[in-house]
């Protein structure tokens, strides 16, 4: 034969396209982009709800909504921002984000990331299903949503005070909805452990990994608690258990226990992301790096661990006694600190640098300014005493929204803007971003500053209406006017989104920051890196010789294999929503066990085909 | 010129102004605006409570102060001008970390030793002269009996100015949360267990409060009200309240019609008045509100409306309307039957 | 072109798989310190209905128990024969260990419908609560390693549990230990340690 000269070059990988290739998906760039997605479309649904709610409460003795209706709202915002909002849109983030910061094609499991993403939307749709199913289950509404409010106090949720299917909804969505988070947990460490490039120290890792790190680790012990607390609640109401059954000795307060266990290390994995991701936007835009890097990360460390200390602060005014109050309120009180420094390293960080005001930096800088009012609101509530007062009222209501809008929110906002050119290819209007963050600036304020007031003035949480002789009509009516505000503020964002879309091409680095995802394309290409760099430095593209090679080449070198895709996964998150579904119908027994147990077939028979398919990372 | 003014505005503590002139306005204010407050307690324990409070909010104010101040000065001093060149690389500074570590640290300590203090000062320990109250929270209202005294009644508990209350707390089916603010904070009222609150009132008047933990649909109409009164006016109330029921007179005929309709009335769900209220001589059901002596009551159906015919009847025609979810179902009454009910309940005080 | 061989490298050195177990056995331990939790704050409060005392068998659990620690020895030596390649004893200890796990299942079930029939159901009473679903939930564990262990048995046969996929063992191994100490706990927890009094005598 003639010999042909070889070509050596080899075929570089690129992204499937078309619906099927999105639904079998197991590239973590394309989960993330899913999860941002959802999560978002999620959070204007629990937009709205906060919507209804405050033109309920604008006036005094309003009709807008009915006290059932208007108890559906608010358990259903608050269910929805933590689970459906705020933790998946820090999920979109861990996705696209954590692989390219620390160098690796993907993460550890894609498969089981990709499953994770199924179970969630499958599991959101599932709860909020319960808007329009109320004829099927005998219901006299078309809405039989959960109503017991986010936190799902034992016993008013028992079988007894809520005989409806509206709290077996709740349950079991939170636990599919944990499986999903569970899930990630597993993934996410083994990732960060274990798939660093060459020299990617962890003390080398950019702060958002970090901090994401930590919220792992706190994801995979805090959610195995509201687990049990589930199952004892679930138990009681299906089969007539005892676990929350007064009668029969057992204590509305275990529920509360096994709920705040859980629910403290909760508002830390909902506010660390945001921290990171604050953390990683002012260096870039201060031209210089983070002021203390190792303290920020032992910091948000200490922030985790402590975290897990402070639960009963949640439970001031159950009679806890003196000593317990006063050990929850010297560990509340302790977990201050490391938090102040972190505020304090990033205005340190700011302090000499070269500020540039851009979209993402003022949402990190509103981040800040708006934590530390929601911080100190938290050092109040750590009194006893004083929270004694302030618990259950418009107070913390105030509070924990100022750090998890103002805070977490504001964060996320950050990362959008910041990572946008990353994941999209183009930049987001800086013109529409200023002016979105400034109406989101002033809504959130107007909203929430009122709140402070109402409280303290005596207006108790989770009220459908109060009466005009309280005084408060001008503070909610101010607050329902911020609320629309901060709508109209959302309403930019996506038109920002929309316009943006035919934007210049951003290129690898628009920002010129410092981090390795920097390093690669915009949007990467389906391998993340041409070759795994080897990392000299924590600030790998601003430093000379902080990575090799530099820059990375533009095609492989070498070949590189891309996993396929798989359907296992949408298939075995399927089979456990089937089994949710049975579980809901436990009222007919029959019906009930034979949609369980086809879900559970459904379930077993995917795990299997997952584990004996042939799929190389 | 303007950018500048608008930066300088976005992130200036003009918030800060509104917690310092808010609690002045509030005190000026003559008449009570806001009768549910927690600002201005009428009670030892509202007291010490309100007490710690400022000294927490001042020193809030003051880091509010500093760290916003010098988040704005940073902000403005470090923006990109024309020119500017690279900025130092600085990595941090250990002094500095151990400084603006110390120094929080000291005010948590400044914050937790008063902390502490009043916890033990308000923990209920109760002098053995205190008036013992049973406080049980029912969906969605309030029954308060006086053991000592042999009064049970429901949603307004009178107290005298000047005595210890020690207030035994508990819950007849889900979690309620007694809070009468201007008194003292909350307490969880939980089936199974007993909480307490203890304080002495010490000003004559009314003081509004309403449940304070989620327990159902008409959470929000879970009012309550307190009534301190002189120690003479306390003493008239409880006799008034222990005197045997006012006899029903042949002569009064609209009153002794509501009496019969009292006994009588039944709907075709075997609901009625008996089974669940209490009147004494007459009735002995115990899932409603006592009401021997309600007429003498300045509200219904815990705090939502006024004790007057108007209210009465509107409560009587359709609970439900008024109170969503009530326990109390909504029976058909023809209008004479109100007529009655009202003028025998009013009769009852 | 040849693949590129597949990434085992990983900056610890050990199997992504391991680590990921390691962490699920470690949200695990909460998962049960939960239920062990509940059964202690409820123990010695139950209103009615029999008490540990009166029900719980210790000598016939101490058989289950020890039949659960000789199936964890069968399991270390399943390990050693599938790390030395050795097929014949690689499955005669894998079906030890999932039938040993099989009779401490057959242990549970014979213990569970005695103590109904002595009147200690389910939502009994708050022993019975607590201690069904603490127990059964380890039962549901010790079914999924049983499933578990008759899949790679049946890998085994199949030729497709060489030395080169003894981390899949291994894994099960993990994980069949983690619910053998779980074990060790709830039967020292709930059967040797009781803290309701001795009936008078």
């Amino acid at each position: 034969m003639a010999t042909t000269a070889m070509r050596h070059t080899p075929a570089v990988p690129q992204a499937p396209t078309g619906l099927w290739s999105w639904v079998t998906t197991t590239d973590h760039k394309r989960i993330g982009v899913l999860y941002g997605v959802t999560a978002f479309f999620f959070f204007l649904v629990g937009g709205l709800e906060a919507l209804v709610i405050r033109l309920q409460l604008g006036a005094p003795g309003n009709t807008l909504v009915s006290a059932e209706f208007y108890n559906q709202l608010f358990t259903m915002h608050g269910t929805t921002m933590v689970f459906l909002a705020i933790m998946p849109l820090s999920a979109a983030f861990f996705n696209f984000i954590i692989p390219l910061q620390i160098g690796a094609r993907d993460v550890a499991f894609p498969r089981l990331n990709a499953f994770s993403y199924w179970i969630f939307l499958l599991g959101g749709l599932f709860m909020n299903a319960s808007f329009f199913v109320g004829p099927l289950f005998g219901a006299g509404s078309l809405s039989v949503a959960p109503n017991g409010g986010w936190f799902g106090y034992a016993n008013l949720t028992s079988a007894q005070y809520s005989p409806g299917p509206n709290i077996d909804f709740w349950v079991l969505g939170l636990q599919i909805l944990g499986i999903a988070s569970l899930a990630a947990g597993f993934n996410f460490i083994t990732t960060i452990i274990n798939l660093r490039a060459p020299g990617m120290k962890l003390m080398r890792m950019p702060v958002f990994t970090w901090m994401s790190f930590v919220t792992q680790f706190l994801i995979i012990t805090a959610f195995p608690v509201i687990t049990i607390g589930l199952v004892f609640l679930m138990l009681d109401r299906v089969f007539g258990t005892t676990f929350y059954n007064v009668a029969a000795g057992g204590d509305v307060l275990l529920w509360q226990h096994l709920f705040w266990l859980f629910g403290h290390p909760e508002v830390y994995i909902l506010i660390l992301p945001a921290m990171g991701i604050v953390s990683e936007v002012l260096p870039t835009f201060s031209r210089k790096p983070l002021f203390g890097y190792a303290v920020v990360v032992y910091s948000g460390v200490l922030i985790g661990v402590v975290g897990w200390g402070v639960w009963a602060h949640h439970m001031f005014s159950t009679g806890l006694g003196p000593i317990a109050d006063s050990v929850f309120s010297a560990s509340t009180m302790l977990i201050a600190v490391p938090t102040g420094v972190k505020i304090f390293n990033w205005i340190g960080t700011m302090w000499g640098g070269r500020l540039e005001f851009r979209s993402p930096m003022l949402f990190a800088v509103g981040f800040i300014s708006l934590f530390i009012i929601g911080g100190l609101s938290g050092v109040m509530h750590s009194s006893p005493p004083a929270d004694l007062q302030q618990t259950d009222t418009y107070f913390v209501v105030a509070h924990f929204h100022y750090v998890l809008f103002g805070g977490a929110v504001f964060g996320l906002f950050a990362g959008m803007y910041y990572w946008w050119p990353k994941v999209f290819g183009h930049l987001l209007r800086e013109g529409l971003g200023k002016l979105h963050f400034w109406l989101m600036f002033v809504g959130m304020n107007l909203t929430f500053f009122p709140m402070h007031f109402s409280g303290l003035l005596g207006m108790p949480r989770r009220i459908y209406t109060y009466g005009a002789e309280l005084g408060l009509d001008t503070y909610n009516l101010i607050s329902t006017v911020g609320a629309v505000l901060t709508g109209v503020a959302l309403l930019v964002f996506i038109a920002n989104v929309l316009a943006s879309r035919r934007g210049a091409a951003a290129g690898a680095n628009p920002w010129n920051a410092a981090t390795l995802e920097w390093a690669t394309d915009s949007p990467p290409p389906v391998y993340n890196f041409s070759v795994i760099p080897t990392i000299k430095d924590g600030l790998p593209l601003w430093r000379t010789g902080g990575m090799e090679p530099s820059p990375l080449p533009a095609v492989p070198p070498e070949p590189i294999h891309v996993p396929g895709g798989s359907i296992w996964p949408l298939c075995t998150a399927a089979g456990i929503i089937i089994v949710g579904i049975g579980a809901l119908l436990h009222h007919s027994l029959w019906p009930s066990v034979a949609v369980a147990l086809s879900g559970a077939l459904v379930t077993v028979v995917s795990i299997f085909k997952w584990a004996f398919e042939p799929f190389e990372v | 010129m303007g950018r500048a003014f608008l930066r300088r505005c976005r992130a200036v503590p003009w918030a800060a102004g509104l917690p310092v002139i808010a609690p002045l306005l509030i005190g000026a204010c003559s008449g009570d605006p806001y009768p549910q407050s927690t600002l201005h307690p009428t009670a030892d324990a509202g007291s010490a409570i309100d007490a710690l409070y400022r000294q927490i909010f001042w020193w809030a104010v003051l880091v509010f102060v500093v760290v916003q101040t010098a988040l704005v000065v940073t902000l403005i001093r470090f923006r990109n001008r024309p020119g500017a060149g690279e900025p130092r690389q600085i990595h941090g500074n250990t002094l500095v970390e151990i400084t603006w570590t110390l120094a929080p640290a000291a005010i948590i300590v400044a914050i937790a030793v008063p902390t502490i203090k009043t916890i033990f000062a308000v923990r209920g320990d109760a002098p053995a002269d205190a008036l013992q109250v049973e406080v049980v929270g029912h969906q969605w209202w309030w029954e308060y009996r006086y053991p000592a005294l042999g009064i049970v009644t429901a949603n307004e508990l009178h107290l005298p100015q000047g005595r210890p209350v020690a207030l035994a707390i508990t819950s007849a089916d889900v979690i309620h949360s007694f809070w009468a603010p201007k008194l003292h904070g909350k307490r969880d009222a939980m089936p199974g267990r007993t909480t307490r609150l203890v304080f002495t009132p010490d000003s004559v008047g009314t003081y509004l409060g309403q449940c304070a933990e989620f327990c159902g649909e008409s959470h929000a109409n879970m009012r309550l009200r307190v009534t301190v009164q002189s120690p003479a006016d306390f003493d008239a109330w409880v006799a008034a309240q222990t005197v045997p029921p006012v006899a029903v007179d042949s002569t009064q005929a609209l009153i002794l019609a509501g009496e019969a309709a009292f006994k009588r009335i039944r709907d075709p769900g075997n609901h009625s008045c008996v089974a669940c209220h209490t009147i004494a001589g007459v009735s002995g059901g115990v899932l409603g509100p006592n009401l021997t002596h309600v007429g003498s009551r300045t509200t219904l159906a815990s705090g939502i409306l006024a004790n007057d015919s108007a209210g009465l009847a509107r409560w009587l025609r359709d609970p439900l309307a008024e109170k969503p979810g009530s326990l109390m179902p909504t029976i058909a009454l023809t209008e004479d039957e109100v007529a009655a009910l009202v003028a025998y309940l009013q009769s009852r005080n | 072109m040849s693949h590129a061989a597949v990434a085992h490298h990983t900056s610890t050195g050990l199997d992504n798989r391991k680590v990921a177990f390691w962490t699920f056995i470690g949200s695990e331990c909460l998962l049960f310190g939960s239920l062990i939790a509940t059964y202690l704050v409820y123990q010695g409060r139950s209103v009615s209905g029999p008490t540990t005392r009166e029900i719980l068998n210790i000598p016939l659990t101490s058989v289950s128990t020890f039949d659960l620690l000789m199936s964890s020895l069968a399991m270390v030596l399943a390990l050693a024969a599938v790390q030395r390649g050795d097929r014949v004893w690689a499955r005669v200890w894998l079906a030890t260990t999932a039938a040993l796990g099989a009779v401490f299942l057959g242990f549970q079930v014979y213990e569970f419908q005695h103590f109904v029939h002595e009147g200690l159901g389910f939502t009994t009473n708050l022993f019975g609560s607590t201690f069904f679903t603490l127990t059964g939930f380890h039962g549901a564990h010790v079914f999924v390693g049983v499933l578990w262990l008759t899949t790679l048995l049946i890998r085994s046969f199949q030729g497709k549990l060489g030395p080169e996929k003894s981390v899949n063992v291994e894994i099960a191994g993990l994980y069949w230990h983690f619910v053998d100490v779980v074990w060790i706990v709830i039967f020292t927890v709930v059967y040797l340690i009781q803290t309701t009094p001795l009936p008078a005598a």
